[in-house]
């Protein structure tokens, strides 16, 4: 199923709690929005991530659950107070389930402007071959 | 003071509950009742005495399609921000990331010093510092004793 926004959105989604884990840190946590797409051959997944750096951003493979771990840290400026605010600013997390036709230890991840990107490029093997058809 | 009781039919009583529980889900779906479409970006502002400092988060815009002014007690954020540009034969599995053109105003609680604002964006946060104008500082009156 294909989700399609055309429109920029504010609200952030946040991550429902699993019953057996619970966050160590005292913050809220957002799945970030992404788009998916496939170029010729890899796929490019690109999340959201407003606040996190290279530093600040961890990008897991466990298995097959690729998992994206962003921490922000909440900024608190000196002497001033919160007068209006119509955002909350958290950690962001999410997972995917990745197909066995992607090859692991090729993935890059960039980040540019609170935007990550994850190329994913496909395996040899499931690279699509065209096979020529011989006059027999 | 004195209450004058009267003697309430039951229908009334009916009438009562009624209300009350009509009261109650118009205040609980109220929330969404007056829920507007939220404008884009988001913005959170801090205030001090002397400064203001506005920030949104905008994540994949770059730095020169951000445009900030102040004029008067008025500041006005506006960019675009654009799609990624896919070569040919790409396809989306999955698109929840909006793209386009955004504008958005805030009025100010006090006039700004426009010479010295400042603003700064780092990895797709905007910062937007603006120190009130000397004029319309708060100033301290010294109490004389007579």
């Amino acid at each position: 199923m294909t989700e399609n926004v055309k429109t920029m959105e504010v609200e952030k989604q946040e991550v429902t709690a699993t019953e057996d884990t619970e966050r160590t840190r005292d913050c809220r946590c957002f799945v970030p929005r992404a788009d998916i797409y496939e170029v010729d051959d890899q796929i490019v997944i690109v999340a959201d991530v407003p606040g996190a750096d290279e530093n600040s951003i961890e990008v897991t493979l466990e298995k097959n659950i690729l998992t994206i771990n962003a921490y922000v840290e909440p900024i608190a400026p000196e002497g001033y107070s919160l007068a209006f605010a119509e955002y909350e600013v958290g950690d962001y997390q999410r997972s995917f389930r990745l197909s066995n036709e992607i090859d692991r230890d090729k993935i890059q991840a960039t980040v540019k402007d609170g935007v990550l990107r994850l190329y994913l490029p496909k395996a040899a093997s499931a690279l699509t071959r065209k096979i020529s058809v011989k006059a027999g | 003071m004195m209450y004058r009781r009267y003697r309430l039919s039951p229908m009334w009583r009916e009438m009562d509950r009624l209300q009350r529980e009509m009261t109650r889900m118009f205040d609980e779906f109220s929330p969404f009742r007056l829920r507007v479409a939220p404008a884009y970006p988001a913005l959170n502002v801090w205030s001090k005495d002397d400064a203001l400092l506005v920030t949104a988060e905008l994540p994949g815009v770059s730095s020169e399609d951000i445009e900030v002014s102040v004029v008067g007690e008025t500041l006005t954020l506006s960019g675009e921000r654009k799609p990624d540009e896919l070569k040919n034969g790409a396809r989306y599995h999955r698109q929840e990331r909006g793209y386009g053109k955004f504008s958005r105003t805030l009025q100010l609680p006090f006039p700004v010093k426009v010479e010295d604002i400042e603003a700064s964006f780092r990895n797709g946060v905007l910062h937007i510092y603006m120190p009130r104008a000397e004029e319309d500082r708060p100033r301290k009156i010294a109490v004389k004793t007579a």
